[in-house]
């Protein structure tokens, strides 16, 4: 089974997380992958590492996904090593979690310049290639809160929803050209974060979720393959909820 | 060797699929060669390729006809 044989995948914040196993996923169905990392250059190079002992082709490029010429540089280089790019997958995100009241304005300015700017950087930066080629696909990673909202992530939300609202922008602007767009929005997806929440926060989650269950980030990584598979060539501007049901 | 003008033309007759008679210096890209803004832009990205330029957002916003991009691409190759 190779999906993606031939393509080239470059996915943000890669080093960790759904981004690590989106990596490793899409190597596995025969992408050439560019794993991206701001900070974690070892955990990068183990994701790449990772991908190779299993026969896949992968380098990691450090790139700051809100910084535009960092960005063209990482683009360049995927091109020198691959020579295409076909999928994008904006996944890298942070969070700066407050109540909106004790919310401070970098709080915000962070949250927004690395989930929501970032993603029209790195989007504007492929887009070029992409319409060149008349084909591509860019896969965003949303959030379910940004479909339904969550107390004490006013940034984090706001950037999620405007990720959605961008997807279907960017789908309609492109549509002429081959190029889809669309977004998954996870729910709870067990990674080292929710790993550090408490035992009676995690239940008081699970109580939300009709199928009673976390989420994995292979779950999202699944998703993630299909959008950017030909599979889902006649779907464009969709948001995908992966989320046990929470909303419906 | 054939000039700005020839090579523009092509491009122009390439990316719009419109007949090279059609492709006059006062030409408008979008009222009178059927562009719509994205073939702007396209137009604009396969020029740079053409004549190893590169052409800023703001100057791409004011190349509205055939004459303009000639122009552009001759004072800037001079």
């Amino acid at each position: 089974m190779s999906k993606l044989a031939g393509k080239t995948a470059i996915i943000t914040g890669a080093s960790r997380g759904i981004g690590a196993e989106i990596a490793r996923k899409f190597a596995a169905d025969g992408a050439k992958v560019v794993v991206n990392y701001s900070g974690s250059q070892e955990k990068a190079e183990a994701v790449v590492a990772d991908i190779q002992a299993n026969g896949g082709e992968a380098i990691a490029v450090k790139a700051n996904v809100s910084d535009a010429e960092s960005v063209k540089a990482m683009v360049d280089e995927t091109m020198k090593t691959f020579g295409s790019v076909d999928i994008l997958v904006n996944n890298a995100g942070i969070t700066r979690d407050n109540l909106m009241m004790r919310m401070k304005d970098d709080e915000w300015d962070d949250v927004i310049n690395i989930n929501l700017k970032g993603v029209f950087i790195c989007t504007k930066a492929v887009t070029r290639q992409m319409m060149k080629q008349r084909a591509g696909r860019i896969v965003n990673i949303a959030s379910i809160v940004g479909v339904m909202g969550n107390a004490g992530q006013a940034n984090y939300v706001a950037s999620k929803a405007g990720v959605i609202g961008l997807t279907k922008t960017t789908a309609r602007e492109l549509a002429s050209r081959g190029i889809t767009a669309n977004a998954v929005a996870p729910g709870f997806i067990t990674t080292d974060m929710t790993d550090q929440l408490t035992d009676e926060v995690q239940k008081a989650m699970l109580e939300q979720i009709p199928l009673n269950r976390f989420g994995a980030p292979e779950d999202v990584a699944k998703a993630a393959l299909f959008l950017a598979s030909d599979d889902a060539s006649y779907m464009t501007g969709q948001t995908l909820h992966l989320d046990g049901g929470m909303v419906m | 060797m054939s000039t700005v003008l020839d090579r523009v033309t092509k491009v122009i007759v390439d990316r719009l699929g419109v007949e090279e008679s059609d492709v006059k210096l006062e030409a408008s890209f979008t009222g009178d060669l059927g562009a719509d803004s994205l073939d702007v832009v396209e137009l604009v990205m396969e020029l740079e390729d053409e004549f190893d330029m590169e052409i800023s957002d703001e100057d791409a916003e004011n190349m509205a006809t055939v004459g303009d991009a000639v122009t552009y691409i001759e004072k800037k190759q001079a």
